[in-house]
This record gives C-alpha cells, structure tokens and sequence, in this order.
C-alpha cells in the first residue's frame, strides 16, 4: 500500500534531481529543487517523521527556494554560465566517477538497510522532538540560535553597499 | 510496506546527481542548489535510519542540518551576489584570480 506514494514520490524526487543538475536556466534549476523538496516532504510522511515534512515544505519549499529565486532575478540574464567550457571531456569522466559512486554507496546501503519495526506510539511528532531538544540537545539548540544571527549579520554587512557608492 | 533499501537507495541516487552536478555544472547557483541537493538526501537517510532504530535523535539531526542550510544559503548567496558586483559573472570558471 505504501508503494502506491512512494514509487512516485521517488519518481518525482529522481526527475527533480536529474532537473537541477541539467536544466540550461537556473530558474528551472530552482523549481526542480522544489520538486524534490515536495516529493521528499511526502516520503517523510512515510517515515513517521510528520513534524520534519512540516518543516521541510516551510523552510525549504518556503524560504530557501524563494530566496533563490530572488537571487536569480536580482543577478538576471547572466545568471547562467559562460559559452565555452574549458574541460571539454568534463561531464563524460563526471558521469563515469558518478556512476562508480553509486555503486559504492549502493552496497554500503544494502549493508546497512534493515526491516522497519513499528513506530512507537507518537513517534516523530512535534512533541517528542522539542522534548529531545530540550533534554539531550539543548546546547546545540542554543548555538543554532547564535549560528542563525551570525547568519543575519553576515548577510546585512555582505549585502551593504561600499562606502562610498552612489544610490542608483 | 516499503523496505529500509529503497529509501536509502533513494537517497543515495539523490547524493550522487548532487555530487555530480557541483561536478560538472560552472553557474555558482546551479553549484549550490546541487550542493542542497545533497544536504535533502543525507537528510532522508536519517529520517530513515532514525526510522529504523525507532531514535528519535535522527530526526532532531535533521533539525539541526535545516537551521544550518537555511544560514549556509543565506552566506552562500549574499556572496554569490557580492562576486557578481564585482565581474559581472557567476560562473566558477571566471572566478580565478587565485589560479597560479
């Protein structure tokens, strides 16, 4: 029964992927990322983790890919890449190394891959992951919360104009 | 029931178009959105093995990795606008000053 979502959750989240790593204009780059976040989000689902699909369709869907999309219509037309690549032979040994890793992280899958038991009674709800926040993760809680205002500050001085520069 | 494998080969094929697409693409967006790329699909293996080991800990890390992508995208793409101020490009290939 469950195949019946995950096989085209996987389907979408594989095209998405394929999406962002061929697309010629980063805007489509950018919606294909936020298939794969969607189709991520619904094999969350699957997984007892309701509380993650939640953040990961706000955060990611929400606020990162938006981001993105304002950066490529802030830089435009060359957002893009230059005409000529300089390793002409370049995604041929790409795909080839690519392929190899697969098949090296495959078989560590496959080792590593077990039966699912049954989820605990209310697994993956908000409730029992701010109660490991707040028990066994709090100073990593607290240093998030710093590493997010470093993020802003960060932001704010690198977005500034040069001192000095005329308003357009 | 879908078994532990398929996700985790979900999330290994994912892992790879990442690696593959920092790899051969030259746009520094593209670069980056492959980069997230990669960060989802780790995140799917620790919803999954968080799953399997009935631990909640995988998913509070998943928590954490989201805090950090969201200021890593933030940094990443401030900088990204920055470089392009200055060469009126984004492409990796143009970016070499530091090229011996």
């Amino acid at each position: 029964m469950e195949w019946v979502v995950f096989i085209p959750a996987a389907a979408l989240a594989l095209a998405g992927g394929v999406g962002v790593v061929v697309a010629r204009q980063p805007v489509h780059s950018a919606i294909a990322l936020l298939v794969v976040l969607v189709a991520l989000a619904v094999t969350y689902l699957l997984l007892a983790a309701q509380f993650i699909a939640a953040l990961q369709v706000i955060i990611y869907a929400g606020a990162i890919v938006v981001l993105f999309l304002f950066v490529i219509m802030l830089l435009h037309a060359r957002s893009g890449e230059g005409p000529v690549p300089k390793l002409p032979r370049q995604p041929v040994a790409a795909a080839i190394v690519a392929a190899l890793y697969l098949a090296v992280l495959l078989v560590a899958v496959l080792d590593a891959s077990a039966p699912f038991p049954p989820p605990p009674e209310g697994f993956g709800e908000a409730r029992q992951i701010g109660a490991a926040l707040f028990a066994g993760f709090l100073l990593p809680f607290q240093l998030a919360a710093i590493i997010l205002l470093v993020g802003i500050v960060t932001a704010v001085i690198l977005g500034r104009r040069p001192e000095g520069e005329e308003e357009r | 029931m879908v078994p532990s494998f398929a996700y985790l080969a979900l999330s290994a094929a994912l892992f790879t178009l990442g690696a593959m697409g920092v790899l051969v693409r030259r746009s520094a967006l593209i670069i980056f959105m492959s980069v997230e790329l990669m960060l989802n699909s780790v995140n799917l293996a620790f919803v999954t093995f968080a799953r399997m080991h009935q631990s909640i800990e995988g998913q509070v890390v998943v928590f954490f990795v989201l805090v950090v992508t969201a200021v890593e995208v933030v940094v990443g793409l401030a900088l990204i606008v920055d470089i392009f101020r200055s060469r009126e490009s984004v492409d990796v290939d143009d970016v070499d000053l530091l090229r011996g």
